[in-house]
C-alpha cells in the first residue's frame, strides 16, 4: 500500500496519474485460479473479451495468459471457453 | 468513421481500462467500458455518474481510466457531459482546440430514475453524445433496490419476494422507446455475450453526429444471487429467452439484430438467478406468468416495428 | 438601453440590474452559458440569449432544463476549461444546491448572478437574502451588490477573481431581487476592448484534455476525505487577499473603489447598522437624518459576504458600542439569523465587543423604510446607554 498523502499534498479531487489502479493488485481476492492449457486453447480469444479486469493477455500472436496479479478468480474464462481449455484449481494456502 | 469489424481478433488491443479496480469477481460492466473505449475513436472524455462503476474504478488514489474521466453526481451525468459538449464546442470555434467525443455510462438508477430529466434535456437539445445506460437491473451500488428497470417479479430489497407481494410488481421502463421518443437518430441494445455486434453498434453510434443511446445488459452476480462464472451465460440466455432483445433503431428504421425464432423457455434463464427463485415456486405461477407476458408482449410489439412477420 | 452619455474610457447607459449583469456577461466574453429561467433573473438569461442569437456573443448557450441541470453542465464546461456564467433565484437555487457544494470543491471558475429572492413556502417572488444564506458554507465566494453599477462591476470582477490561479473557487454576484434586478438606474459600463484588457480568455488549471487523461471527481474514503476539505478550508483563504487586488485593479480602469466593508458615519459613532444589498442606501439615508440631529450613528455594509471579512470588520466597529444586524432573512430556531450568527462568531473571543441586536426586515420583498432604521438606531442607542438588549430580535414592519 501507499504511504498516505497528507492535507499540502492535494488540491482538487482529481487523480492525476491515468490507471494507476494497476498499483491495487486484487489478485489475493480470488479463493480458485484459472489455468489455460495452450496445448487445447485455439485463440479463439473469447476469455480476452469477457474477462471483467481484465485479467487476461493478449500476447501478439494472440495467445493468452492469465495475469494472476488481477485475477480474481471469477471463472467466468473457465466457463465460456469453448475447447475447455481453461480449469479454474484451488488458488491453495501461502 | 469508427470501423466495424467482423470477428473478435480485430478488436484494439490497447486497453485503455486498467485492472486493479474493484467491481465484483464476475461483474458484467468490464466488458462494456473496455469495448467502448475501444470501439469509439480518440480523442474522448468519459462521463459517469454515481453508481458501481464510477465508485469501483476510482477509489482515490487509484483510478483504473485511462482517458480523461469526470464524475460530477448521481442524476446529471448527462447534464454534465452537455456541459462539457457545449465547452469543447465553444472553444474549437473559438480557440481552436480539439474537440473530444463525449460518452457517457450511467447505470439504470442513474438513467432510468433520477438521470431521467437530465437524459432527457440532453437529448432534445441534441448534443452530440453517446449515452451508455449499464442496465443491471436494480441499484447496486447502494445494496440491491428496485429500479425502474427492475424486471417484474424480480426480488430486490425494496421489492423483496414476500408472502403477499413476490418481488416487484411493476414492469421494467422502455429506454430505447424514451430515446426515439426524444428522436434520436440511433439507439440500440447491446449484450456482452454478442461481441462483435456490440463492438459495431458502439462503433457506429460513435460515427454519429448528435445524441444517440445504448442499452447494455450488465449481469450481476451479486444483485441477482448468480454464480459469478455465468455471468456470460446468463447474458446469452437473456437473448435466446427473448428477455432482452437485440435490436438496434437507425434513422426510423428498427432492426433485430438476433431473431430468435424459437426461444429457450424462460425457466432456464430465471434458474441461475437468486432473485428470481421465488418465481418458480407453484404459488406465485402467477407473478411468472405476467413476466412472461411482459417478455411476449415486448417481443411481439418489437417484431411488428421492424416488419417481421 | 440608451446611451445617455458617452465618457472618456466609458459610457454612461441606463439598464435594469439583470440588463446590466447580462451586459457584463457579454462584454467578458463567457464561453458558455447554462441556466433556466426564474423570476427575477429572466431578464439576464433573456438578453443573453438575445446576445448569441444576434451574433453578438460568441458562447456556448444551453437552454438546459432545470437548475440542477444549469450547474451541472456549468461544472463540466468549467472542467472542460471554459469561461462560465449562470443565473438564478430563491428555489432555483435550491434546486441547485447538491452541485454548489461539489463545485466549490471541484475548484470551478463558475460565475453566478443570484437575483435575491425568498424561499418558499409561501411562494414569493420578491426579494429576501435567504437563497444567499443558504448556500453560505458551501465554499462559494459570495458579493453583494448595493446598486446596478455594482451589479455590472462586481459580476466582471468576479469572473477575474474566480479564474485567477491562485483562487480557482465559484463566485456569486448578489442583486437584489426586483429592487435591483427590474429597477432602471444609470451606470457607467466600460469600453469593449477595456474589459478584454482587463479579463483575457480564461487560462484553465488542469483543464479536461485528452493529451493528459486525469479523474475529476473520484471517491475519497474516510482515509482521504478529511483531507481534502482540509485542504480546500486553506485555499479559500488565499481567496482574500486576491479580492482586494482585483479591486485594485479595477478601480486604475473605472475609477470606481470597491471594498469588502463600507462605512458611514463610524469615525464618532457609538451605534451602527450592519446590512447587506441595496438596502445599505436606505440605512445611509436614515442615519444622515439622525446624525444631523446630533445622533452618533453609522452604517456597515458589506460588498463583500464570503470570505467573510473578520478582521476588517472588528477593525471598523471597534469603539461601536451597540449595533444592530439587519437580515434579510430568517433562520428558524438558531441564535440569531444568518448574518446575525455571522457577526457574532467574529467577535468570539474578543474581550470588547457591541451588544447586538437583530432586526429581521424586508422578507419577501416588504419594503425597508427609513423609519425603521431609525427605529432600530434609536434601539441601540437604548442598548449602548443601559449596557442592556432589551429586545434582541425585532421584526421591522410586521403586521
Amino acid at each position: 500500500m501507499t504511504k498516505l498523502l497528507t492535507w499540502r499534498d492535494l488540491s482538487a479531487p482529481v487523480i492525476a496519474e491515468a490507471g494507476n489502479s494497476v498499483q491495487y493488485k486484487t489478485g489475493s481476492w480470488r479463493a480458485l485460479k484459472p489455468e489455460i492449457d495452450q496445448s487445447k486453447c485455439i485463440k479463439c480469444l473469447l476469455c480476452w473479451f469477457y474477462c471483467p479486469e481484465p485479467a487476461i493477455i493478449r500476447h501478439e500472436d494472440d495467445r493468452v495468459e492469465i495475469d494472476y496479479d488481477y485475477c480474481k478468480g471469477c471463472g467466468i474464462c473457465a466457463n465460456e471457453c469453448p475447447v475447455k481449455a481453461i480449469k479454474m484449481v484451488e488458488e491453495g494456502v501461502g | 468513421m469508427a470501423t466495424q469489424i467482423k470477428a473478435l481478433r480485430e478488436m484494439p488491443r490497447v486497453e485503455l481500462f486498467a485492472p486493479g479496480h474493484r467491481m465484483c469477481a464476475g461483474c458484467g460492466v468490464p466488458q462494456l467500458v473496455r469495448t467502448v473505449l475501444k470501439a469509439v475513436p480518440d480523442p474522448k472524455v468519459v462521463i459517469t455518474a454515481t453508481g458501481c462503476l464510477e465508485v469501483a474504478t476510482t477509489i482515490f488514489p487509484y483510478t483504473s481510466w485511462r482517458v480523461p474521466w469526470v464524475h460530477n453526481a448521481f442524476e446529471n451525468a448527462a447534464a454534465t457531459a452537455a456541459g462539457i459538449e457545449a465547452a469543447f464546442k465553444a472553444l474549437e470555434k473559438k480557440r481552436g482546440v480539439k474537440r473530444p467525443k463525449v460518452v457517457v455510462f450511467g447505470g439504470d438508477g442513474g438513467t432510468f430514475d433520477i438521470g431521467i430529466q437530465a437524459l432527457s434535456g440532453a437529448l432534445e437539445r441534441g448534443h452530440d453524445m453517446i449515452y451508455i445506460c449499464y442496465d443491471n437491473e436494480a441499484y447496486m451500488n447502494t445494496g440491491i433496490q428496485r429500479s425502474g428497470a427492475t424486471p417484474r417479479g424480480a426480488a430486490t430489497t425494496t421489492s423483496p419476494a414476500g408472502k403477499v407481494i413476490p418481488g416487484k410488481p411493476e414492469r421494467k421502463k422502455d429506454l430505447i422507446g424514451i430515446a426515439v421518443a426524444h428522436g434520436v437518430r440511433y439507439a440500440a441494445t447491446l449484450n456482452p455475450a454478442y461481441p462483435v455486434d456490440m463492438y459495431n453498434k458502439i462503433a457506429k453510434a460513435a460515427s454519429i453526429e448528435g445524441p444517440t443511446v445504448l442499452h447494455y445488459y450488465a449481469p450481476c452476480p451479486t444483485g441477482w444471487r448468480a454464480d459469478p462464472s455465468k455471468s456470460i451465460e446468463i447474458a446469452r440466455l437473456a437473448v435466446l429467452t427473448r428477455v432482452w432483445p437485440l435490436y438496434e433503431y437507425e434513422d426510423g428504421v428498427y432492426r433485430i439484430n438476433v431473431l430468435v425464432r424459437t426461444p429457450k423457455p424462460l425457466e432456464d434463464y430465471l434458474k441461475l438467478q437468486g432473485r428470481f427463485s421465488h418465481l418458480l415456486q407453484p404459488e406465485y405461477k402467477w407473478m411468472l406468468d405476467e413476466l412472461k407476458r411482459d417478455v411476449e408482449e415486448n417481443w411481439n410489439r418489437l417484431l411488428k416495428l421492424a416488419g417481421v412477420a | 438601453m440608451a446611451v445617455a452619455v458617452q465618457l472618456k474610457g466609458g459610457r454612461r447607459v441606463g439598464m435594469t440590474g439583470d440588463e446590466a449583469v447580462a451586459y457584463a456577461v457579454k462584454q467578458a466574453d463567457v464561453d458558455v452559458i447554462a441556466a433556466y429561467p426564474i423570476t427575477p433573473q429572466t431578464i439576464i438569461v433573456e438578453r443573453l440569449a438575445d446576445y448569441v442569437h444576434d451574433g453578438e456573443l460568441n458562447a456556448s448557450y444551453i437552454p438546459v432544463e432545470s437548475e440542477h441541470s444549469a450547474l451541472s453542465a456549468c461544472v463540466g464546461a468549467s472542467l472542460a476549461g471554459a469561461r462560465v456564467f449562470t443565473a438564478t433565484s430563491s428555489q432555483g437555487l435550491a434546486l441547485m444546491w447538491e452541485i454548489m457544494w461539489i463545485a466549490s470543491a471541484m475548484r470551478t471558475t463558475i460565475v453566478m448572478a443570484l437575483a435575491n429572492r425568498a424561499l418558499s413556502a409561501p411562494i414569493n417572488i420578491h426579494c429576501s437574502h435567504d437563497d444567499a444564506y443558504a448556500v453560505r458554507d458551501a465554499g462559494w465566494i459570495q458579493f453583494f451588490a448595493e446598486n446596478v453599477q455594482e451589479a455590472y462591476d462586481l459580476t466582471l470582477m468576479a469572473f477575474k477573481v474566480s479564474e485567477d490561479k491562485r483562487v480557482l473557487f465559484p463566485s456569486i454576484v448578489n442583486l437584489d431581487g426586483f429592487i435591483l434586478s427590474h429597477a432602471l438606474e444609470p451606470l457607467n459600463v466600460l469600453e469593449d476592448d477595456a474589459v478584454r484588457t482587463f479579463l483575457p480568455p480564461k487560462v484553465p488549471v488542469n483543464p479536461i484534455d485528452p493529451e493528459r487523461p486525469m479523474t475529476y471527481g473520484p471517491l475519497a474514503l474516510f482515509d482521504y476525505y478529511f483531507e481534502f476539505k482540509k485542504a480546500q478550508a486553506e485555499a479559500f483563504k488565499s481567496v482574500y487577499p486576491v479580492i482586494l487586488e482585483v479591486f485594485r485593479e479595477y478601480e486604475k480602469i473605472s475609477g470606481r473603489k470597491y471594498e469588502p466593508i463600507k462605512t458611514y458615519g463610524l469615525e464618532d459613532a457609538d451605534v451602527a447598522v450592519l446590512i447587506l444589498g441595496s438596502s445599505a442606501g436606505t440605512a445611509r439615508y436614515a442615519a444622515r437624518r439622525l446624525r444631523s440631529k446630533g445622533e452618533k450613528v453609522g452604517v456597515v455594509s458589506l460588498t463583500l459576504y464570503r470570505p467573510f471579512p473578520v478582521q476588517e470588520l472588528l477593525a471598523k466597529l471597534k469603539g461601536v458600542k451597540a449595533i444592530v444586524v439587519m437580515d434579510r432573512s430568517y433562520s428558524f430556531g438558531s441564535p440569531g439569523a444568518q448574518l446575525f450568527m455571522d457577526v457574532a462568531a467574529a467577535f468570539a473571543n474578543e474581550s470588547e465587543r457591541p451588544l447586538m441586536i437583530n432586526a429581521i426586515y424586508g422578507l419577501g420583498g416588504r419594503d425597508l423604510l427609513p423609519e425603521h432604521v431609525e427605529e432600530v438606531l434609536m434601539r441601540a442607542k437604548e442598548a449602548a446607554k443601559t449596557g442592556k438588549v432589551e429586545e434582541r430580535e425585532v421584526w421591522l414592519g410586521v403586521r
